[in-house]
């Protein structure tokens, strides 16, 4: 593989976003689909963007610990990360939803935005601080 | 949705996150700074695209423009932006003990994309 070029800037690399991020909207599809909205609140993206944010701060922490970014580590940093979490997770579709709460429901469109915000820096940590508990555990280099 | 809509929607999507790479490796090597700016401008730009499509298909309804809205907006934007990576660079900041620049990062990245998102369903409205 070419390491001429920024990562990028790479067919193969951009690839596996492009795999990762395809399956990561299709399960935030479904997941709009099928999960209630009690009281009209948007649920479905609140859970699926606090999915993302657990998975990828687990996911960097893991992979950081095992050593560089390079190889089979940075495919899988692509497909899983960048692509699958990023395309799982919107930070659009949440603000449109805050601007269409904040139109009618001025008090839920300031609490769905700012626990979103608070609980996606939670389960980000929370991966983070898993990933770096179960390194230990197992041994990997710190 | 037809089964259609749905594979459209899921191609867009990782057409969006490939996107995103490209877009965040060109921003990241152009200008070297020390918040990552590239995700904010990722969403603020995406948050604006999607407002646009939003208000569009709800001053002008018809079944094209709420398929175009899903393909477009869910599928494209939805994978172009990433709450998830946002989510981690604070923590990132926050681990390095840089809790301003961090409460900074969150705050720009909310309130533009909010702001950016208000200002597309204006736009989209009124051109509906």
């Amino acid at each position: 593989m070419s390491t001429h070029h920024p990562s990028h800037r790479q067919p193969a690399l951009v690839g596996w976003v492009v795999l990762g991020g395809a399956a990561g909207t299709a399960v935030r599809l479904a997941a709009e689909a099928q999960l209630p909205r009690p009281a009209d609140l948007p649920l479905p993206t609140l859970l699926v963007n606090l999915a993302g944010a657990l998975v990828l701060g687990a996911l960097l922490e893991g992979l950081a610990r095992r050593g560089a970014d390079a190889g089979r580590r940075r495919g899988v940093r692509l497909l899983v990360g960048t692509g699958f979490c990023g395309g799982l997770t919107t930070y659009s579709t949440l603000a449109v939803e805050v601007d269409l709460l904040l139109a009618g429901r001025p008090l839920a469109g300031v609490g769905y935005a700012l626990v979103t915000v608070l609980l996606g820096l939670a389960a980000a940590a929370a991966g983070v601080a898993a990933a770096a508990a179960w390194s230990r555990s197992t041994g990997a280099r710190p | 949705m037809s089964a259609v809509v749905v594979l459209l929607t899921v191609l867009a999507g990782g057409l969006g996150a490939g996107a995103r790479f490209v877009v965040d490796g060109a921003l990241r090597a152009r200008w070297r700074t020390s918040l990552p700016v590239a995700t904010t401008v990722i969403n603020t730009t995406g948050s604006l695209g999607l407002g646009l499509l939003v208000g569009l298909a709800l001053a002008h309804a018809s079944p094209g423009a709420e398929a175009a809205q899903v393909v477009l907006g869910t599928g494209f934007l939805g994978g172009y932006t990433t709450f998830s990576t946002a989510s981690v660079e604070v923590v990132a900041l926050l681990r390095e003990g840089r809790r301003g620049a961090a409460g900074l990062h969150a705050a720009t990245m909310l309130g533009g994309s909010a702001l950016a998102a208000a200002a597309g369903l204006a736009v989209g409205t009124a051109l509906g």
